[in-house]
């Protein structure tokens, strides 16, 4: 069961961009809390303004009006410097085209995180050798992404966002660029993240049926506002 | 992140472009060469100048006169007047006190008279008489550099009897026509066994002085008679002779004190040529002065090196003297090198300027290519100043390259301009000569000004990198 204690909490959050001279309202004030070790989905339609929420959460973006507070902590209150150590260590992102750095071996773009965070060399090779083995692609360390699979880049990608012992995982659509098989395998991993090592797991998706599978908790989103939120009746 | 880290990441991007990069290092490699190359040649001829000069004893060398013969230029600047009372007379007691200045390695008079030479071209055959110019020499003039090129031998000793002549009245003295100014380098062995070895003798006029008696005293002081000047005493000028043997053939007259107007074609040890008691030209000046003892018209003093030529000419100059050093005239010099050190610098600058604008250039396609990478950098979490701190290193990594290959390169197209130049030389029959010089300083110098320069190239690509803007970033493809 989920803690009752937030891990996430935005208040009256908005997220305007300005085109011209119209202005649009990507998140228009919206008040979500996600509590810790919770495995909540946000869906939408495209354009519903799902993944600028997720940014915001993320710290890669700041929001127009509102507050995010993670884990007692008002993102629009910190620095430059302050967001980059709070995507360090408090938050780990996987991305729809997974995002990894195609000069890089999949050992390399694990180890990336860890000289951000200036882990030392000797406690990067064993914390890659750990976060590579939970995702399952050991023999694979070596290999460069356009020598693996999607589910491989994909297993690379929530490795790297491991590697570094964050609080919460952000999955920005983890199953967009893949079939389904390998889809599934990839929703697991994310489960077993979030039951075993208590990780709140925030996913981005316009599937409902996966959201319906895996998350304790959809909030669907449309024209940047909270529709309406359900748990789901059964999880697989 | 940690300076390794940067580092090493910094290599394996540039490794990713290795052709754009390399080009680039090239590029600065070219600008440092450059820099090298001209600054080398500047400070080859500087050092090439302050070794001739300063072998040549110019700038150890003082000459001191009395105020009463000579004003140094430091006097007529400072439009000073002496009154006759605030002078001294450069005598023995003077020259004594002279050598007991701190530095000081020999303090001798520049002696020169003219003479009448005698010389036979065969054994036993008849002398032919040659006027000329005869000059003492002291031993420590054997380090001057015209004696590198001494054909024959240096005296053995101070006060030997043995003469060393100049090239050109060794031709005269062995009856060589005039040839042409390339050929008349050297003497040729015959011509030389002809020459070394031989004995050429000296006719000068030898100044005698008589203990003073009472009377002539009186009379002399009386009189102000002019012979006092020439030793204290009445003094006869007496006819001599003196065989000297002919030991060594030298080019030209190396530096002892202020004779440009009067170059000697035969030198003598010095020490022999003072007890020779010689009568001077000079003689006849210092005759029309009343004094008591003998007295010399100048004297050139030697210091140990030239850093102490300042302080031993003020220590001279607080004695009463004026002196004169070459070191007043070559700040002159000095100044000419600087500036032209500048104006090579600027030029050799000029290819690193055009270099740094292709770091510019490099890193900007950089960045470019590079967005969504800088994106996901920043979503795993790097700050700002990692990402400015990654391209900064990429720009100072290229320019540590390029400073290491141009110096390399710098080096190379020096050696290749003083062989050309050599070549030059020799075919022109003058002798090789280094014209480049490669000071540490220079090598510590292009390097840092080679990282320097790429740094300040890459500030702007390296802001513009921190400045993306991560969701945009991430969203290019």
């Amino acid at each position: 069961m989920p803690s009752v204690q937030p891990a996430i909490e935005t208040h009256a959050v908005t997220r305007h961009y300005r085109m011209g001279r119209s202005v649009i309202p990507a998140v228009d004030g919206v008040d979500l809390t996600v509590g810790a070790g919770e495995f909540a989905a946000l869906l939408g339609q495209s354009g519903s303004g799902k993944s600028t929420l997720m940014n915001l959460i993320a710290g890669l973006d700041r929001p127009t009006g509102g507050s995010i507070v993670i884990l007692g902590t008002d993102l629009a209150k910190m620095s430059s410097e302050e967001l980059a150590r709070y995507r360090r260590f408090t938050v780990g992102m996987v991305f729809q085209s997974f995002n990894l750095i195609s000069t890089m071996t999949v050992a390399e773009n694990v180890e990336l995180p860890m000289r951000f965070a200036e882990v030392s060399s000797a406690e990067r090779k064993t914390r890659v050798q750990e976060a590579v083995g939970k995702v399952g692609l050991l023999p694979r360390l070596g290999h460069r992404p356009s020598e693996l699979s999607g589910g491989e880049q994909q297993r690379t990608a929530i490795a790297r966002a491991l590697v570094n012992r964050p609080q919460i995982l952000l999955a920005d659509e983890p199953t967009g660029n893949l079939d389904s098989r390998t889809g599934t395998e990839i929703m697991d991993l994310l489960r077993e993240l979030n039951a075993k090592f208590g990780m709140t797991v925030v996913m981005v998706t316009h599937e409902r049926p996966l959201a319906e599978r895996y998350a304790q908790r959809m909030i669907f989103l449309g024209d940047g506002k909270v529709l309406s939120e359900s748990r789901p009746e059964v999880t697989a | 992140m940690k300076a390794y880290d940067l580092i090493d990441l910094a290599s394996r991007n540039l490794r990713e472009a290795f052709l754009r990069n390399s080009l680039t290092t090239v590029g600065i490699s070219v600008g440092v060469a450059s820099l090298v190359a001209m600054l080398s040649l500047g400070a080859g001829l500087q050092k090439l100048a302050s070794r001739q000069l300063g072998r040549s004893g110019l700038f150890d060398s003082i000459v001191v006169s009395s105020r009463l013969d000579w004003r140094s230029q430091d006097d007529r600047r400072e439009n000073r007047s002496f009154q006759s009372g605030e002078t001294k007379t450069l005598d023995d007691t003077a020259r004594a006190a002279i050598g007991k200045i701190p530095n000081v390695l020999d303090v001798y008079p520049d002696i020169r008279f003219n003479a009448e030479l005698r010389f036979a071209k065969v054994p036993g055959g008849q002398e032919r008489p040659h006027y000329n110019l005869i000059a003492g020499l002291p031993a420590m003039s054997r380090a001057s550099e015209v004696f590198d090129d001494l054909q024959g031998s240096f005296y053995s000793g101070d006060m030997a009897e043995e003469a060393i002549v100049v090239g050109e009245f060794a031709r005269e003295l062995l009856q060589i026509p005039d040839a042409k100014p390339s050929e008349k380098a050297k003497l040729t062995e015959d011509q030389l066994k002809a020459l070394l070895g031989k004995e050429i003798t000296l006719s000068y006029l030898e100044r005698q002085v008589q203990a003073p008696q009472p009377a002539q005293m009186e009379k002399s002081a009386d009189l102000d008679s002019p012979f006092s000047a020439l030793g204290g005493g009445p003094a006869s000028l007496v006819p001599r002779s003196r065989k000297f043997k002919i030991v060594g053939v030298v080019e030209s007259e190396p530096y002892g004190g202020m004779r440009a107007a009067s170059r000697a074609r035969l030198f003598i040890p010095t020490k022999l040529a003072e007890s020779m008691n010689v009568v001077q030209p000079t003689d006849l000046r210092t005759a029309l002065r009343p004094s008591q003892g003998k007295t010399y018209l100048t004297l050139v003093v030697r210091v140990k090196n030239s850093a102490q030529v300042k302080p031993v000419q003020e220590a001279i100059k607080q004695m009463g003297f004026s002196t004169y050093s070459i070191l007043d005239a070559s700040q002159g010099l000095t100044r000419f090198f600087t500036i032209l050190d500048l104006f090579l610098g600027i030029f050799g600058s000029l290819a690193l300027a055009v270099a740094s604008l292709g770091i510019v250039n490099t890193l900007v396609m950089a960045i470019l290519e590079r967005r969504r990478e800088i994106g996901i950098m920043k979503a795993i979490g790097a700050s700002d100043a990692d990402v400015k701190l990654l391209f900064f290193v990429e720009a100072g990594v290229m320019g540590a390259a390029g400073g290491v290959f141009g110096i390399a390169l710098g080096w190379l197209i020096g050696k290749a301009i003083n062989l050309g130049a050599n070549i030059y030389m020799r075919s022109q029959e003058l002798p090789t000569e280094n014209f480049w010089f490669v000071p540490w300083w220079l090598i510590a110098g292009a390097f840092a000004f080679s990282v320097i320069v790429s740094l300040i190239s890459g500030l702007y690509p390296a802001s513009r990198a921190a400045r993306l803007d991560p969701v945009q970033a991430l969203r290019h493809d």
